[in-house]
């Protein structure tokens, strides 16, 4: 255990992708605390604020607070450094809950694929079917059919993830199934679901939460785009997506409404790929570099 | 000494830091003449492979010669540049290697393989290439070489693919042939073959042959002169009888004594107890369809049957794709056989649902062939060591209790149990999966190539394991092997098996020495030569 946590430690991806995810990590949890006002509140006084600007931000109780307009403001007078640090919180836990979605669900039906085969053909044609859906058609499908809330959100984006996992699960139960010490246990008079949960499981984990990292960042791009494309979560709640779908109608004259929710989405998505690859390159022997 | 072919002085091959020594090689020296083998024989780990590979300039990167000399024909090949190894790679020196199917690029007719040799190291037109491609092809005794100018690797069998290696070894006639354990993958039957094919081909070529392997066997076959290595070093060297016959060190005698004999002891009373495994008329059909539905049936195993007592030890032999392993775990109820009756005891289990199978499937244990993957990487030897136990209705503490016993039968450390199996060699690990179909308190223990994958001294050790929990616990033992000579040394009885057929059966010693159909005989001559009787150590 400890030299798997040395061998990651020692990753470059790793130790970048770390390290930028734990900074926007900190930067969600403490939004409140990093000079920032109420994401949704409006000030008439400062619509288009431009970024840097010094100055008074009225909330709709009347109470005034002392505010630096870091990014500026967008044309509802709304801060967009508070938007889109709060915007951070959505995009993180979107992120994470899809890939855990994704994982369980997929994780699951893989393995029952993978040990069972009365049920693999139906499964398998199953999600054949979904894969030959665009994922973010179908994730548009789900979101406009079960309505804009986090959860629905969450759930169209991970379904059309779950064929993926299955497919990785099934591989690799379908090998891991003919391995001695599988047969031993069965021998030993194992049941089933021991033998799935303790020993197929643990050894197919490296390559799934390398998938789920890889899921994670397409789950932040995708909420984006939903968002972007109007289809995400309501208006009302600040994510990265809602924030550049709004300021993409003014962008030539005030381009920071669409740049920097941007700018925190790329090394967001980034960081998580990179941390996919680190993960991919130690933990799972296939790729790993030969080390002698 | 000047004629040496191929001669490696003082040579020491670095490891990286960190590993349990400094040197893979240290200080090793050699000479082969033209026209001569000699044989560098010793355990996995002992360095043998690497000298090879250093050789070939085709040394792991983590791994670099920090002393010595390798000379072919006077020329440093360690100096060498990279573009001039490959020159000389193919013209000068040919490699054969132990697994004709990854030395083989799958994609790439064989023909065209061998075209690219030639094409490299020729300035012949094509016509040419082709015409002694089909000539060394049909030298290697290819059948019908024009059909194998065509095919692909896997449309061949594994004989015919270590010839196809061979003949990309020798096209060009090199001075040195270097061979990788080039029959260890191989059926005896195809490595009496290959073993004639290579000393015919020195012998017509007068190359010198640098041959590396593990089996004392092949090395009375074929060797002139015997290099011992163990540790990186170099234990002993010598004209090859007298290394067998009158080994100096204790290592070559340790390492010769573990070679078991083809002669089979004294047999023992036979058991007159009730059958505790048989199987009657036991057959396993595989049934492929295709995309139209249409079935095509492969018959594995036909018509198979074994009986199993108590303290009795029955052996089956036979190549691969024999059908052994099938019959094997038919009887275990790992696959279901198609027809047949499998008894343990007195419940015939051959089409019982799993969930009727499991409470008595404490009866009969498996011990597979691969140590490295017999036990579950994720737990701690304690844990799989508890398992069978706790699933037959032991608690914990009793669990824990037995397999800290079972330990300390298969001579492991308690504290042992604590560790994952990757901390362990494989012989220990061996004895880590023995100890957990031991812990099933079990009647039969089925034994799937259990020494197969383990080096001579290793496998004597096991093998002694084995006898005790027998003898002990009065276990009847079903043992499946590709070696008659471990056959001869354990077992009671030997059941010969055949493209999924039993071909004879008899008491060991009977059918050792009386072989009745032809199979068995061709199976029997083509057994590695028995070693010379070694003459006591005189001071």
């Amino acid at each position: 255990m400890k030299s798997v946590v040395r061998k990651l430690a020692a990753h470059s991806a790793i130790r970048f992708g770390a390290s930028v995810l734990g900074l926007l990590i900190a930067l969600a949890v403490l939004a409140p605390w990093l000079g920032t006002v109420d994401p949704s509140a409006m000030d008439s006084a400062h619509i288009n604020t431009l970024a840097g600007t010094q100055g008074t931000f009225t909330l709709l109780d009347g109470t005034s607070l002392a505010h630096s307009f870091w990014m500026g403001t967008d044309n509802f007078g709304r801060d967009i450094y508070s938007r889109v640090l709060y915007g951070t919180r959505v995009s993180l836990v979107v992120g994470l809950l899809t890939a855990i979605v994704a994982l369980l669900i997929g994780g699951l039906l893989g393995m029952l694929a993978g040990y069972f085969r009365t049920m693999d053909a139906v499964l398998m044609r199953v999600m054949d079917g979904l894969m030959a859906i665009p994922a973010i058609l179908l994730a548009i499908a789900l979101v406009a059919a079960m309505g804009a809330k986090l959860w629905t959100v969450i759930v169209a984006i991970a379904i059309p993830e779950i064929p993926r996992v299955t497919r990785l699960v099934r591989s690799l139960v379908l090998t891991l199934r003919e391995e001695p010490f599988v047969e031993a246990a069965k021998a030993l008079a194992t049941p089933t679901p021991v033998i799935l949960l303790r020993h197929i499981l643990p050894n197919a984990m490296a390559p799934l939460i390398v998938q789920g990292t890889f899921i994670a960042a397409s789950a932040v791009l995708t909420e984006a785009i939903l968002s972007f494309l109007g289809l995400g979560l309501p208006a009302d709640i600040p994510t990265w997506g809602n924030i550049m779908a709004e300021g993409r109608v003014q962008f030539s004259q005030y381009p920071g409404n669409v740049l920097f929710p941007a700018l925190f989405l790329v090394p967001t998505v980034l960081a998580i790929n990179l941390l996919g690859d680190g993960l991919r390159d130690v933990l799972d022997p296939k790729f790993a570099k030969r080390s002698a | 000494m000047s004629s040496a072919v191929l001669s490696i002085r003082n040579l020491s091959v670095a490891l990286p830091s960190g590993g349990d020594r400094a040197h893979a090689v240290h200080n090793v020296s050699l000479e082969i003449a033209a026209g001569q083998t000699l044989c560098v024989v010793g355990e996995s780990g002992s360095g043998k492979s690497v000298m090879a590979t250093t050789v070939m300039g085709l040394l792991d990167k983590a791994l670099r010669p920090d002393a010595g000399q390798v000379l072919l024909k006077g020329e440093s090949l360690l100096d060498a540049a990279p573009a001039r190894l490959r020159q000389l790679r193919g013209q000068a020196m040919g490699m054969v290697f132990q697994e004709p199917m990854t030395a083989l690029n799958p994609v790439m007719s064989c023909g065209d393989q061998v075209d690219e040799l030639l094409a490299t190291h020729t300035d012949w037109p094509a016509a040419q290439r082709r015409a002694e491609i089909l000539r060394v092809f049909e030298r290697v005794k290819l059948p019908d070489p024009e059909r194998m100018l065509r095919s692909f690797p896997h449309q061949l069998s594994g004989g015919q693919r270590q010839r196809i290696v061979i003949a990309m070894a020798v096209i060009l006639k090199p001075a040195l042939l270097i061979c990788d354990e080039p029959t260890t993958a191989l059926d005896v039957t195809t490595q009496k073959e290959i073993l004639r094919l290579i000393a015919d081909l020195q012998r017509e070529q007068g190359s010198a042959v640098l041959f590396i392997t593990h089996d004392m066997g092949v090395v009375a076959e074929i060797a002139d002169q015997v290099l011992v290595m163990n540790q990186g070093q170099a234990v002993e060297s010598g004209p090859r009888d007298e290394v067998l016959r009158r080994p100096r060190e204790a290592y070559t005698r340790q390492l010769l004594g573990a070679v078991p004999g083809m002669t089979p002891p004294a047999p023992r009373p036979e058991p007159t107890s009730a059958a505790l495994l048989s199987g009657q008329g036991v057959g396993k059909t595989y049934i492929a369809r295709d995309w139209l539905g249409r079935a095509r049936s492969t018959q594995a195993l036909r018509d198979a049957a074994v009986v199993v007592r108590a303290g009795e030890t029955v052996g089956i032999v036979g190549e691969s794709g024999s059908g052994k392993s099938t019959f094997a775990r038919c009887l275990i109820r790992l696959i279901d056989p198609t027809e047949g009756q499998v008894h343990w005891g007195v419940d015939e289990v051959a089409t019982l649902p799993e969930n009727r199978l499991r409470p008595l499937r404490d009866r009969v244990q498996v011990v597979f062939q691969d140590p490295n993957r017999s036990l579950n990487p994720r737990r701690t030897v304690g844990q799989s060591m508890v398992e069978g136990a706790m699933n037959f209705g032991a608690s914990r503490a009793e669990a824990e209790a037995l397999a800290a016993e079972l330990m300390q039968q298969v001579r492991l450390p308690v504290e042992a149990l604590q560790r994952y199996p990757s901390q362990f060699s494989g012989g220990q690990r061996q004895r880590l999966a023995i100890a957990r179909a031991l812990a099933c308190k079990p009647q039969v223990l089925v034994a799937d190539e259990a020494v197969s994958a383990l080096d001579v001294s290793v496998q004597a050790q096991i093998l002694k394991l084995l006898r005790e929990a027998q003898d002990r616990l009065g276990l009847g033992l079903l043992f499946i092997t590709h070696d008659l000579r471990v056959a001869a040394q354990l077992c009671d009885r030997v059941i010969v098996m055949h493209q999924g057929r039993i071909v004879e059966q008899g008491p060991t010693a009977a059918l050792y020495a009386r072989p009745q159909q032809d199979y068995t005989r061709r199976l029997f001559d083509a057994a590695p030569a028995a070693l010379p009787p070694m003459e006591p150590l005189t001071a």
